[in-house]
């Protein structure tokens, strides 16, 4: 008897053992030789130093590591993620607190891997599940760029995580369920410039991020793919079968939203798309007509294929008060819907028509305002003017008179969540 | 008719609901401070508070307004006797054609009403929106920063006078 519990507790330990010897296995990756100093710029060809800079653009790489106000690429911005705060690190090359030890081998396995040069793990925060996909030519280019940008001096913030979040070794597990290589594959009978096109959405541009939705781990859900997710947020609509747009986009409105931020069949880039839209005036025009051409393909699987009319019925169902003399004093002089008005036509807006109200909401609470000094769509700001029952009522009437969907419900909770900014994620 | 409350006082106006504040203000109330610039909120020459909070009149229908309470720049002071914002303004001499002075001079307001503590990339960030043709952003940076003085040394005094009463 006692021999029985002895040899089963000897087996449990051994199991216990085996287990943490695999997951060390699995979750182990050995440090990179630190490098003396960061290579000088003469060590790179000046060609990829600026192919590595419109890279850059593409993968939006400032946005998340420049700080408000920062230096750009030195970190520090706060990222909200369902699972606590994480702050972008400092990419310059500082070789105390940034990137200048890394050698480019180490800078390789962090952007595909997602580990860190000292050999520990980063959060998926940082797309290496789409970077995986980025080619050692554009590596390198990106390589070149960054450690030829000026290094700051700028410590890293320490995550604001929980416990089990915190541990980083656990990443090793997300990494075997989720990290999958070549996400893109070269389709032959496609076009050169489809084909380009995949290779940076898929990748370096990592659309899906944002625009496909992401399960409890958050980990992006493959059968999924761009059905439309959210960012800081923000709705990030689909770019697939799904895609609200009232007018199916064409590459050739893909690529004039891209290239010059706005499209008049469809909108302006708002939010977190502002930015994205910023950086790829970098890019050169092969680029951005690529992914417009590759995004067009994803979305034209969309069934309704014709423009639907806008419903009328609906505006009888939601009388709110006042809302129509709202819409006609507040925002008729620009969205008129007649030729040649200064704003989108409502009926074609993808807000207005998206399966849920937040990008409507906060465009007409905080407008939309281009970077100071650049050219962009700009609307103002409606927080002080209306109060939270007033743009319920308004979203309610626009809603009905120019959408072609449901109403939304809950809307004067929504709208005050996001003018308390209780409403996250 | 619609009743709105302007400066602290009530008015019955017999503009339809959906017309926007600045027209009901400059038509029918003769408060011709507030401007007309661009009527799309883009420029802010038409700047009033609502509530405190600085709003384009140009599209702000009456209907919105409720029991809210708006404040024109007819309400900061007089020729004779300037409010402290109006007077830092003529201390910086910070107008050139002073087409969007009200505004600009409403939007400052309305910072000032919550706070007189603030950086210089608040301040410019706070007025933003309000646009000048003639270039006199840094008079007008300048006039905002002197009237929170003012209003802080004035509130100093005050409270130095309560104290050693």
């Amino acid at each position: 008897m006692w021999r029985l519990i002895r040899n089963a507790l000897a087996a449990l330990v051994l199991l216990v053992v085996i287990g943490a010897i695999a997951f060390a296995v699995i979750a182990w990756r050995p440090e990179i030789a630190a490098i003396a100093a960061p290579p000088q710029r003469a060590a790179f060809d000046r060609k990829d130093i600026e192919q590595g800079a419109a890279l850059a653009a593409i993968g939006n790489c400032d946005v998340c590591h420049t700080a408000a106000g920062g230096a750009f690429y030195a970190g520090g911005r706060s990222i909200p993620t369902p699972f606590g705060t994480i702050y972008a690190t400092n990419i310059t090359p500082d070789p105390e607190t940034g990137i200048g030890e890394w050698s480019e081998t180490a800078f390789r396995r962090a952007l595909r891997q997602g580990v860190a040069r000292d050999g520990h793990h980063l959060y998926p925060v940082f797309p290496y599940d789409h970077f995986i996909d980025v080619t050692d030519v554009d590596a390198h280019a990106l390589y070149a760029f960054l450690m030829t940008r000026a290094p700051v001096t700028a410590p890293p913030v320490p995550n604001d995580l929980p416990f089990p979040f915190s541990w980083r070794p656990a990443l090793a597990l997300w990494k075997v369920l989720y990290l999958r290589p070549a996400r893109f594959k070269h389709e032959p009978a496609q076009s050169q410039a489809w084909n380009r096109g995949g290779y940076l959405v898929e990748g370096l541009a990592h659309c899906g991020a944002c625009h496909t939705p992401r399960n409890a781990e958050g980990a992006e859900q493959r059968d999924q793919k761009f059905a439309g997710g959210s960012s800081e947020g923000w709705y990030a609509p689909a770019l697939n079968a799904a895609s609200p747009a009232p007018v199916p986009w064409t590459a050739d409105q893909l690529y004039a939203y891209l290239r010059r931020g706005d499209d008049p069949q469809h909108g302006a880039p708002a939010g977190p798309m502002a930015p994205v839209v910023h950086n790829l005036a970098r890019v050169s025009d092969a680029d951005v007509r690529a992914i417009a051409t590759y995004l067009a393909s994803t979305i034209a699987a969309a069934p309704g294929a014709a423009p639907k009319p806008p419903s009328v019925a609906l505006l009888a169902a939601t009388p709110g008060k006042d809302a129509a003399e709202v819409f006609a004093g507040a925002c008729a002089s620009c969205h008129s819907g007649a030729p040649g008005a200064v704003a989108i036509d409502l009926a074609h807006s993808t807000a207005v028509n998206a399966p849920d109200p937040r990008n409507a909401i906060r465009v007409v609470l905080a407008g939309i305002m281009p970077s100071p000094g650049e050219p962009g769509a700009m609307m103002p700001a409606f927080a002080g003017a209306l109060t939270d029952q007033q743009i319920a009522d308004l979203m309610s009437y626009v809603r009905g008179r120019f959408g072609h969907e449901p109403q939304w419900g809950d809307l004067v909770d929504k709208v005050r969540a996001i003018r308390t900014g209780q409403e996250k994620s | 008719m619609t009743t709105i409350n302007i400066n602290g006082q009530s008015h019955e106006v017999g503009a339809d609901p959906e017309t926007p504040l600045l027209y009901v203000l400059r038509d029918e109330l003769a408060l011709n401070g507030a401007k007309f610039g661009c009527g799309l909120g883009q420029c802010g020459a038409c700047t009033v508070l609502v509530d405190g909070e600085a709003v384009y009149s140009c599209l702000l229908p009456i209907a919105a307004l409720g029991d809210r309470n708006v404040t024109t720049i007819e309400a900061l002071g007089t020729l004779a006797a300037p409010g402290p914002l109006q007077h830092a303004f003529m201390q910086e001499q910070a107008a050139q054609c002073g087409y969007c002075i009200a505004g600009m001079i409403m939007r400052a307001q309305a910072l000032l009403q919550k706070t007189r503590s603030f950086t210089d990339e608040e301040l410019r960030a706070h007025m933003q929106p309000n646009l000048c043709r003639c270039g006199t952003h840094m008079r007008i940076l300048r006039a905002v920063r002197r009237a929170a003085e003012t209003m802080r040394a004035a509130e100093l005094s005050t409270k130095h006078r309560e104290a050693t009463r």
